[in-house]
């Protein structure tokens, strides 16, 4: 080990503590798991976007990527199982002025959440959900989860994956959504840079971030350790920004599109609210005061 | 705190439960709701969807139940007072969130309609067998408030009673109208706003520096925040200690779960509404609640013709069970008659209450329409015999 390596300063700070709530530090993470990189790259583009973050909320649902939301210093909300988006529809039509970020995983939005993820893109809720997807249901053991690729082995699936699963980016992209990527773990730089992008955007956007889970998915099926998740990303992603979504479907070890591949404007929930009433009430039109005032 | 103008459509109406109980919400300073449409309560956020954009607030109608259920909630922690409304199935559907208000301690009011089940059941017809449901649907152990009005002007005044007491106890409030009470309509007189009392939100006093989320006050509820306001506080529906973090421990679960169980005990301890009548002479006493204490009226003054002693207590607030009356009752009356449009449901607290020092006589009724007096009225006389 060189010289250099063993230089380390006195009182050493990371720079992504000040957005995590260190006091709750060790994360329950496994060792290789994709969603601490995730979170770094959150806490990167939360610093680039010079956003205050006091109106920043983050809300999640259940999973391992549901705990998100408990490491972050910011208002935060673990919710229930598939609700994140509907909550953080409630929270961001009371008090416009929060900028919300639904973090979660693959089986938690798409699974039992996916009514509500199709609704909210629908109508370009102005939320930014960003999905952690690790192709399974990690916190219970590794089941099927509707993002699970053809023959893979699972808990639930012991003979192999017979099921087709979806293309998150296409059904994104379908519904609604302003803004539609995906990256992988393995693309941390373009990952950090579409998330402070979306804190920016206006209207329902999605990022679909492919991560590996070592210890339920990569041992099932023999896909080696994070380490070899890594290399697996690197050799098999080619980014295509602007491929058309469709083109987009995972499969268990072919090619992985990542890029950013719709970004588009489309009046949001509000502005269109707004217009219908203004047009239908004119004056009598009383623009919502939906938080309560001060006890 | 009184409530605020814009809000309250002071005057004299004409009006059904269900458009009662929007002007309550309304009065009571809910400007969110969500909701999704159900036979016999959709009513209710339909008007609310005409008066909101006038009034400055918004309603969205979700893709479900679940939904709905659970955007209330986020409004809540984003400031609003909030609600939702629905039926039968889709109160069903909202037990897991019912849960969630409990355990984050999160005020808003859940309106049920009763319609007749199980399942899809009687959708245009009344029952009151969501009573045990309301209090014990969601998984777990903890406390809630159901209020039963019997009359559109009750739609009015306890919507604004449920809010306040959501706010005071941080509890979600069940309004548990059936569907003859949601679809009668009467006169209603709604107040100038400033003779509404208003219960505030408890906003903490304290510091981000200071403030812990879920440290119980004096009367064992904790003050609270809203998203926003640098607080930067977490909320789950984990176990969690004061500060709101997971904290999956037999202890915390235990400090968690009695103080959640126990809040409510100044409330269950003499607050009880209720509505009483010839209990002084009574050898028998009519529990009821909802539309079936109007069918129990009848029967009571037939039986009061007949010379036999007969009262009348009915539950306004049916959770927390008025437990000290029906025990103080029991140890001085005959028996106790309890009609309800259920197989027997909240008889089995007036039973548990009785505690075998008074005969509880329960009136069953399936239904799908209200008891017919005559049978409310032999029930009397059988047990005063």
């Amino acid at each position: 080990m060189s010289e250099a390596l063993l230089d380390i300063p006195v009182n050493p700070t990371n720079p992504v503590e000040p957005f995590l709530r260190m006091d709750r530090m060790p994360h329950i993470w496994c060792p290789a798991c994709g969603i601490g990189t995730t979170v770094n790259c959150f806490t990167r583009a939360l610093e680039s976007s010079k956003l205050n973050l006091d109106k920043v909320a983050i809300v999640s649902g259940i999973g391992c990527t549901g705990r998100v939301a408990g490491y972050a210093n910011l208002d935060s909300f673990h919710t229930t199982h598939g609700r994140a988006i509907p909550f953080a529809t409630g929270l961001k039509l009371s008090n416009p002025e929060l900028q919300v970020v639904v973090y979660s995983g693959d089986g938690d939005l798409f699974a039992i959440g996916g009514n509500h993820f199709i609704h909210a893109a629908r109508r370009n809720m102005d939320i930014k959900v960003i999905c952690v997807n690790n192709l399974t249901y990690a916190m219970t053991g590794g089941q099927t989860a509707p993002t699970t690729p053809a023959s893979v082995i699972s808990a639930t699936s012991p003979y192999g994956v017979f099921e087709p699963s979806f293309n998150l980016v296409q059904l994104a992209e379908a519904a609604g959504a302003s803004y539609v990527a995906r990256w992988t773990t393995f693309h941390v730089k373009q990952l950090s840079r579409s998330m402070e992008e979306v804190l920016h955007k206006k209207g329902f956007c999605f990022i679909e971030v492919i991560s590996p889970c070592p210890t339920l998915y990569q041992r099932r099926n023999k896909m080696g350790d994070g380490l070899d998740a890594m290399k697996f990303y690197k050799e098999v992603s080619k980014v295509r920004n602007g491929a058309p979504t469709s083109e987009c479907a995972l499969t268990k070890s072919g090619e992985i599109v990542v890029g950013k591949f719709v970004d588009r404007d489309r009046p949001d929930y509000l502005e269109l609210l707004r217009a219908q009433m203004t047009e239908s009430l004119g004056d009598r039109y009383a623009d919502p005061e939906v938080s309560c005032s001060e006890g | 705190m009184h409530a605020d103008p814009k809000g309250v459509l002071t005057g004299v109406h004409f009006l059904d439960g269900d458009h009662a109980c929007c002007e309550g919400t309304l009065a009571a300073g809910a400007r969110f709701s969500a909701g999704y449409p159900i036979t016999p309560s959709t009513e209710v956020v339909e008007r609310f969807a005409w008066r909101i954009p006038t009034v400055g607030g918004i309603f969205i109608q979700m893709e479900d139940e679940l939904a709905a259920s659970i955007a209330i909630q986020g409004a809540v922690w984003g400031g609003a007072k909030a609600f939702t409304v629905t039926s039968g199935p889709g109160f069903s559907l909202m037990m897991e969130h019912i849960g969630y208000a409990a355990i984050t301690e999160t005020p808003c009011v859940f309106v049920n309609v009763q319609r007749g089940g199980p399942s899809t059941g009687l959708p245009t017809l009344p029952a009151q067998a969501d009573m045990m449901q309301a209090k014990w649907g969601s998984h777990g152990d903890y406390s809630i408030i159901a209020l039963c009005p019997n009359s559109p002007q009750e739609c009015f005044d306890l919507t604004i009673t449920a809010f306040n007491l959501s706010e005071e106890f941080r509890v979600p409030v069940m309004m548990m109208l059936d569907e003859c009470v949601g679809h009668m309509t009467e006169k209603v007189v709604i107040p100038e706003a400033d003779t509404i009392a208003i219960t505030p939100r408890r906003f903490t006093k304290k510091t981000p520096e200071e403030f812990r989320l879920f440290e119980p006050q004096s009367d064992m509820v904790p003050d609270m925040v809203k998203a926003g306001d640098g607080y930067r506080f977490h909320v789950t529906g984990l176990t969690h200690d004061e500060r709101g973090y997971p904290s999956m421990n037999v202890e915390t679960q235990d400090v968690l779960v009695r103080r959640m169980h126990d809040k409510l005990k100044p409330f269950e301890n003499g607050r009880a509404i209720y509505e009483a009548e010839f209990l002084d002479d009574a050898e028998v006493v009519v529990v009821s609640y909802g539309i079936t204490s109007r069918v129990a009226q009848r029967a009571l003054q037939l039986a009061r013709e007949q010379g036999v002693k007969a009262g009348k207590f009915r539950m306004i607030s049916a959770w927390p069970f008025p437990e000290q009356h029906i025990r103080e009752l029991a140890g001085r009356v005959k028996a106790f008659v309890v009609p309800e449009l259920n197989m027997g449901q909240m008889v089995r607290e007036v039973e548990r209450c009785a505690a075998g020092k008074a005969k509880v006589v329960s009136v069953p009724h399936a239904g799908g329409s209200v008891h017919d007096p005559d049978v409310i009225l032999k029930a009397i006389l059988e047990a005063a015999r």
